[in-house]
């Protein structure tokens, strides 16, 4: 009985709160133009942010009590926050189009997809205190902006680099090769990340070894690209490659010894750091790598737009971003941030290159695999996000 | 004398509604039975039945290329034309049933002595004790067993540490083997417990007759005990087949294999989820023929 009453009072909130929503639009013509989910302020918070986050994004001490930037987050803004790892940039596309979160951070092969979707809502920097320290260099990027409006803000960006056991592989290779043609020296002991994302990483390694296939970007490749990319990733299952899907599971091949090179995120590599029986080091080889440049956006549907764009703020903060960028190991995204990070890790911004443009140079963040070429030029034709599923499918289900 | 006036001289016309109601279904046992099923087959029609709709139609359904999104109603066969035009999801079907059929007939030889030493030859105390060994793995969580076994498997773990004195190396977490020895001791309880219930029914008189008519210990088994154990080992085999076709945790943490579910998973999740759906048809369909031979070899006729 006292739930059908709870349920009545609720029923009639939610009239309440929609006839008000209703008079309040008719009153102001102007807000029809605007886009979807755009706020013109930024109130109290709801109560709740629902996140879909990469592993690691959203840490409240439960590792290590010195990196938590969301309890004191919850405190402040009274919204609590739940989160989702997501196991892969299109894994982050489905959850979100779940319509069960407010939003996410991103990687660019996600967020373009999202942005011309309508899933997410371009966001108005101008509630944002903290959205002016950002470097200029992270801004209105094809990745974060459409037509000249920012759908998001960005998180923090790094490279995928090779990591080694200095045990098992003694000279510290500079290039790729150790996890490609050399990896018969390591059968059986090479980790490779299990997404289709990675055929881009073969492609990289085929942009210094040949050139004559005039690869221009990793991400969008024609039939005689594709099946070069995919004939090396062969050679790579054949030398006995081991995929894993998420950062733990990598995380205890390597600590076992199992493992003794393969493609990483920093984030893995500081957790070894911390494993007493194995050493690892890692390097950004010379053929440069697949990366991220990460955004926060919210959905349009959001529940909680005002809580959103507190965390938004929050995550854009010098202390949050120190914290959260340090942790995961990547480039913070202002100059604050990086006098930050200083307390928590010396020379950090010095190690992740967080001001060096010509570092990130080298990285091609995450992206669409795009039929057109994800060009203007018509007379080509790359194969698409489905074909390179199928491939990946293909290639590892043999 | 009068008639005392009062709350009781009104009483038929103040029956409470709950009267009323429950006096209505007395009257009527049909619409009892109906309201009462109404309930629990609402929520399977509607949710159960509701969602493999949904999927089913998911198949045949048409999607955006770029953005993922599903066109509802935009017909189409693309995606059971991709999965039949490439062999590898037919190899990754058969890769699964094969395992599945292969873990099936280890649970039974597995099963077999111990739920008979459990139900013909154990003393009470000892049969309570070994009820328990069996159900005691499934306490545990899925994945803390399946991590376990990780730690066993792994080149360094402790499989590669027994039989380093032999010379032989650790299986690693790249050998198909893993899934089927995983797989196996997951479900091994969901077959020790049928058959140990029906080899439980099985009245001693049965056996004595034998006996008395020659039989020996293998003859008595082939032509008495195993005719009426078949019920019990289909409904077993139900549980390990079809625990097994389904699962893609197991190929992926310790055999690095890809199974159905790895596919169905891999491409729900990269939003491809036409192929996904269509895909997932197929455990649907080889499921519906396992019950109907099941069920013609009686596994349900004990229910």
């Amino acid at each position: 009985m006292k739930r059908a009453k709870g349920f009545a009072l609720m029923a009639g909130l939610a009239l309440l709160v929609a006839a008000c929503g209703g008079s309040s639009t008719s009153s102001e013509p102007a807000s029809s133009e605007k886009p979807a989910g755009w706020l013109e302020s930024v109130g109290a918070g709801e109560g709740a942010l629902n996140l879909i986050i990469w592993e690691g994004y959203a840490e409240r001490g439960a590792v290590d009590p010195a990196y938590d930037w969301v309890t004191g987050f919850e405190a402040e803004t009274g919204c609590m926050v739940n989160t989702t790892s997501m196991t892969d940039s299109a894994n982050g596309v489905q959850l979100l189009q779940s319509g069960e979160y407010d939003g996410g951070s991103f990687s660019g092969d996600a967020s373009v997809r999202l942005m011309k979707a309508g899933d997410v809502a371009p966001v108005n920097v101008g509630l944002l205190a903290n959205y002016p320290n950002v470097f200029g260099g992270l801004k209105d990027k094809a990745h974060n902006s459409m037509d000249g409006m920012p759908y998001g803000v960005p998180h923090g960006r790094g490279a995928n680099v090779l990591m080694w056991n200095t045990a098992a592989v003694t000279t510290a290779p500079t290039s790729w090769d150790p996890v490609w043609e050399g990896g018969a020296a390591y059968k059986g002991k090479i980790s490779v990340y299990d997404s289709s994302i990675y055929i881009a990483d073969a492609a990289i390694h085929l942009m210094a070894t040949k050139p004559e296939l005039g690869i221009k970007d990793p991400y969008q490749l024609n039939d005689e690209q594709f099946a070069a990319a995919i004939a090396l990733l062969e050679v790579q299952r054949d030398n006995g490659a081991v995929y894993w899907g998420t950062a733990a599971d990598q995380i205890t091949s390597f600590a076992s010894g199992d493992l003794v090179v393969g493609t990483t995120w920093q984030y893995q590599a500081n957790m070894l750091a911390a494993e007493p029986a194995i050493k690892v080091d890692t390097t950004l080889p010379a053929e440069g790598s697949t990366g991220w440049s990460d955004t926060w956006m919210m959905a349009t549907k959001a529940a909680h737009p005002n809580c959103m764009y507190l965390w938004m703020d929050h995550m854009m903060s010098a202390e949050a971003n120190a914290q959260a960028t340090v942790w995961f190991g990547e480039a913070p995204t202002s100059e604050a941030a990086c006098e930050a990070a200083e307390a928590l890790s010396p020379g950090h911004c010095d190690q992740f290159h967080a001001t060096d443009e010509a570092y990130f140079d080298k990285v091609w963040y995450w992206s669409t695999p795009q039929a057109d070429c994800a060009d203007d030029d018509a007379a080509t034709a790359c194969k698409d996000q489905d074909a390179w599923v199928e491939a990946w499918t293909t290639l590892r289900g043999n | 004398m009068s008639i005392p006036e009062g709350p009781r001289a009104n009483l038929p016309q103040r029956r409470s509604l709950s009267r009323r109601v429950t006096s209505w279904f007395n009257a009527h046992p049909r619409a009892t039975l109906r309201t009462l099923l109404a309930g629990p087959l609402g929520w399977i029609g509607l949710v159960y039945l509701g969602s493999l709709l949904v999927l089913l139609l998911h198949a045949f359904w048409a999607k955006d290329s770029f953005t993922g999104k599903v066109e509802p109603f935009n017909w189409t066969l693309d995606a059971f034309i991709q999965i039949a035009s490439n062999p590898v999801y037919s190899t990754i079907a058969l890769r699964t049933i094969g395992i599945a059929l292969l873990v099936t007939i280890t649970d039974v030889l597995l099963a077999l002595p111990i739920a008979y030493y459990m139900a013909r030859i154990a003393s009470p105390r000892k049969r309570g004790l070994l009820l328990v060994a069996v159900t005691m793995p499934l306490w545990a969580s899925y994945l803390v067993k399946v991590y376990a076994w990780r730690t066993i498997l792994q080149g360094n773990g402790f499989l590669g540490w027994a039989l380093a004195p032999f010379g032989i190396e650790g299986p690693g977490l790249s050998e198909i083997t893993n899934a089927w020895i995983v797989l196996s001791y997951l479900w091994l309880p969901y077959m020790i417990l049928p058959i140990y219930a029906g080899l439980e029914r099985i009245p001693n008189s049965l056996l004595e007759a034998s006996a008395d008519l020659g039989g020996r210990a293998g003859m008595t088994f082939r032509r008495v005990i195993f005719p009426q154990l078949i019920p019990a080992l289909a409904a077993g085999s139900i549980f390990t087949f079809s625990l097994s076709l389904g699962d893609y945790i197991v190929p992926d943490l310790v055999a690095d294999a890809k199974f159905i579910g790895n596919v169905i998973y891999d491409n729900s999740a990269l939003g491809n989820f036409p192929v996904a759906a269509a895909f997932s048809i197929l455990p649907v369909v080889v499921m519906i023929g396992y019950l109907l031979v099941t069920r013609r070899l009686g596994a349900f006729d004990s229910l």
